[in-house]
């Protein structure tokens, strides 16, 4: 549809872009990135027309830029602006109309049935027919924008080019604007060309990205190639990280802030914590990285309470979730900061200790009940129901661990589990086999993100032995304080 | 519902060409009537009746009142309307390419350098061969022209955007240094003086039927050639990057509007000197009554604008009777004070948001 060739050029005295070489498919989404005065806006308005192209081609649809009569171009080529001044009052529908010059045609330029027809298709597709007669002036900058794209969706062009869209727009806007950009080119075949500052909206939507670095081409490639951190660490000279998008699969870019890290590290162990007949509550000074599977604050995340509560073994609660919520909220705590676990097991048989190594340390608590002991090898004898859950370990490890550490501590500290019951001879009443956990068993890990940095925590590594050591001692410990108390 | 307001619509724009020419007709009507000598009404309709339809017989009318009439009254309506509109539609053209809407010929510096041109004629007494009478307005018009295009390139020297206020003050530039040089022609000019205050101040008397050959068909040009650019005009007052994007040759228009608006700017100094404002007042009002759409905004202008200098003219000559005042200095009383508003409004509404 489009292919720029080997197109140098910009303003009269300075060549801002050189060498620029790339071809745009039909029905395509296509992104421009790049650094301020990367020459984005130049590449757009060369595209367009405007602006004079030094050396080299742009093919439209086959034809040389050049070729195209203003009128042509406008029927094959939209634009639409970052933001469009207006002096006089307009009312909607004239602007939109607007749109519909290219089409015209004789000495009078008469306005059909068909003009007609397009205009009031494309306001009500973009859903500005509602307030069509409105002065353009009075609308707010989300509804102005959206009548400029009516007015250039109204040109029925086959490549629609957009510099920066969703500037100056709030977050609803954007993503309605990008969606509906979405569906027209996988829908109606329209080619859109688009320059994005946002990169996760450009890696959340686009086919294809083209970033630019100083006038050239540094790639021109899919998404997930362009967006990789040493690349736009490079050419954008900041600090970033990439993650994957949690529902899509398209990679997103977080900012890391250039302040400085707090040199002091912090220690957890039991002088944060606090137990009391309802809950259990560990407050460390700073936010600590999560991963873990509580009623509350479950997933991955930074957290700074963490609640495991006692409720009675008859619990039953159509939104325990909520519930939680409610419960932490009547008690000072903030859901969002919190992680919640809940048990029926009397608090005050607890268990925690801190396990030191030379520069980090793994602080574990452990409240633990067996009542509805399982072998997960035989569980499908069980029948489905949720119970409050009756072994919660929480770890805590003072120290930076990577998203694998993590993953291997879930791993590792499970096995520390099923090997205590294993050793304890609790048994699966249902099938006459030992246990290798309850129903509802929670783990918790969490770290300082402060201090020695560890990579691994598989069984063996230096973080992974501590972490067995610990869960082995504080379950077993807290089985049998839990056993003795029933046997009483 | 959708139905009902686009008749509504229409209904308007035929109400407003009904209103605009009711208008016209009224002044028109009272221009010709009021003066010295008070024409009636009645009389009026008979003695141009009687001159278009030759052939009915309406009675029989007093000659002192038919010779007032097609001698004094009719030419100089006719004339002070002729002007009226080119200025009218001249800013409103102006205004729209520029999208500025404190542009009109006299605030951007045209007439001043239409009277430049007009008074060099009267000074050297120039005559072209061939072209005769016509010397005057044709070098008013390449003044006028000369000037736009320096004080838009002037303009866009101070600011690529080209805001308002850069291109008004640029206007207030040129107008000030061509005013001083006009002043210094009469300075250096004995008899020719009262002539050439008279392009200075404005004016439309004792002009006669000549001058309206003068104007009218550099009138009809400007105006045919700016109608027929309205759907453009449209597109450019969002911007000229904008309106090549939907396909206006931005480069041709801009040439063909420019050119038209100097003509008409042009042909009106050549045969009333500097009459400001009215190119300013009477777009505004009608954008304000009607709406911004050019193809309507333009013979609404030139309908109202004649009908308002029409009546600017017989206040100046009646209203301190019998000593006739220059017709600018109407224009600009009303004219000035609605300048101020909208500079006002405009700064208002850019704070607000």
């Amino acid at each position: 549809m489009l292919s720029v060739q080997q197109v140098s050029g910009g303003y009269s005295n300075e060549a801002v872009l050189n060498d620029i070489s790339f071809e745009v498919k039909t029905g395509e989404l296509f992104g421009i990135l790049g650094p301020n005065g990367s020459g984005k806006t130049t590449l757009l308005k060369m595209l367009s027309g405007i602006l004079p192209i030094q050396t080299g081609e742009i093919l439209i649809g086959g034809k040389r830029l050049q070729e195209y009569r203003a009128k042509e171009l406008a029927q094959m080529v939209a634009v639409l602006s970052q933001h469009s001044s207006q002096s006089f009052s307009y009312s909607v529908k004239e602007t939109v109309s607007l749109g519909r010059y290219a089409h015209q045609k004789g000495f009078f330029q008469t306005w059909s049935n068909e003009d007609e027809a397009v205009v009031q298709r494309v306001m009500k597709q973009i859903g500005v027919a509602a307030f069509q007669n409105k002065n353009i002036q009075e609308l707010s900058g989300g509804e102005k924008q959206r009548v400029f794209l009516a007015q250039a969706l109204a040109q029925e062009p086959e490549i629609l080019l957009l510099d920066e869209p969703t500037n100056h727009l709030d977050l609803s806007y954007q993503k309605e604007l990008l969606d509906f950009l979405k569906r027209w080119t996988s829908e109606k075949g329209l080619t859109v060309i688009s320059i994005f500052h946002d990169l996760n909206l450009a890696g959340l939507y686009c086919d294809r990205l083209l970033l630019l670095e100083k006038g050239m081409i540094n790639i021109d490639h899919v998404p997930n190639e362009v967006l990789r951190e040493e690349r736009i660490r490079d050419v954008y000279h900041t600090d970033i990280q990439k993650h994957p998008h949690p529902k899509v699969a398209a990679p997103q870019m977080v900012l890391l802030p250039s302040v400085d890290k707090e040199t002091k590290t912090i220690e957890i162990d039991q002088t944060m914590l606090t137990v009391s007949e309802e809950f259990i509550v560990l407050t460390p000074t700073t936010p600590l990285r999560t991963m873990s599977s509580g009623v509350i604050g479950s997933g991955t995340g930074w957290h700074q309470t963490f609640v495991n509560r006692h409720v009675d073994k008859d619990y039953n609660c159509n939104d325990h979730r909520a519930e939680m919520a409610s419960f932490l909220r009547s008690n000072g705590f903030e859901p969002s900061e919190t992680v919640g676990m809940m048990t029926a097991v009397v608090l005050e048989d607890v268990i925690f200790k801190l396990f030191k190594q030379e520069d980090f340390s793994v602080f574990v608590v452990v409240t633990a009940g067996v009542g509805n002991a399982i072998d997960a090898s035989k569980s499908e004898l069980h029948t489905y129901g949720l119970v409050p859950g009756t072994i919660n370990t929480w770890i805590f490890v003072n120290g930076e661990l990577t998203e694998e550490a993590f993953i291997q501590s879930i791993m590792t500290a499970t096995e520390a589990k099923v090997k205590a019951m294993h050793d304890l001879m609790v048994m699966d009443e249902v099938t006459g086999t030992i246990a290798t956990g309850t129903s509802t068993d929670s783990i918790l890990i969490a770290a300082s993100q402060t201090g020695t940095v560890l990579e691994f925590a598989g069984t063996i590594t230096p973080l992974g032995k501590l972490i067995s050591k610990a869960v082995y001692q504080c379950t077993t410990e807290a089985i049998q304080k839990s056993s003795r108390r029933k046997q009483l | 519902m959708q139905r009902l307001s686009i008749q509504r619509f229409l209904n308007n724009k035929y109400l407003a060409y009904i209103l605009a020419g009711i208008f016209l007709f009224l002044a028109i009507l009272f221009g010709i009537s009021i003066g010295t000598v008070s024409v009636p009404m009645v009389t009026i309709m008979k003695i141009i009746g009687a001159k278009l339809l030759w052939f009915l017989s309406f009675g029989d009318i007093d000659p002192m009142y038919s010779s007032i009439v097609l001698n004094i009254r009719l030419p100089r309506v006719i004339l002070s309307g002729l002007v009226g509109a080119s200025l009218a539609i001249a800013g409103a053209a102006f205004q729209g390419l520029l999208r500025n809407p404190l542009a009109d010929p006299y605030t951007l510096g045209v007439s001043s350098g239409a009277s430049v041109g007009a008074v060099l004629t009267l000074f050297f007494h120039l005559s072209i061969p061939i072209i005769g009478s016509f010397t005057l307005p044709l070098l008013s018009i390449l003044f006028s022209l000369f000037t736009i295009f320096l004080v838009l390139t002037f303009a866009s020297k101070i600011e690529r955007s080209m805001r308002v206020e850069t291109i008004i003050l640029t206007g207030i530039i040129f107008s000030s240094f061509l005013g001083a040089i006009i002043s210094l022609m009469i300075a250096l000019t004995g008899d020719e003086l009262r002539q050439i205050i008279g392009w200075l101040l404005g004016s439309v008397s004792m002009r006669g039927w000549e001058y309206i050959k003068i104007i009218l068909p550099f009138f009809i040009i400007g105006s045919a050639l700016l109608i027929f650019n309205a759907k453009e005009l449209n597109a450019m007052s969002f911007g000229e990057e904008r309106a090549q994007h939907l396909g206006v040759n931005v480069q041709k228009r801009k040439l063909i509007i420019l050119t038209a608006g100097s003509i008409l700017t042009g042909a009106a100094v050549a045969v009333s000197g500097t009459i400001g404002f009215v190119g300013l007042v009477i777009p505004h009002l009608s954008r304000l009554l009607w709406g911004p759409d050019h193809r309507h905004l333009l013979p609404l202008s030139i309908i109202t604008g004649s009908g308002f200098l029409i009546l600017a003219d017989l206040i100046s000559r009646t209203i301190i009777s019998p000593t006739e005042l220059p017709i600018g200095v109407i224009t600009a009383l009303i004219g000035a004070p609605v300048f101020a508003i909208i500079l006002l409004q405009r700064k208002r509404k850019e704070r607000s948001g």
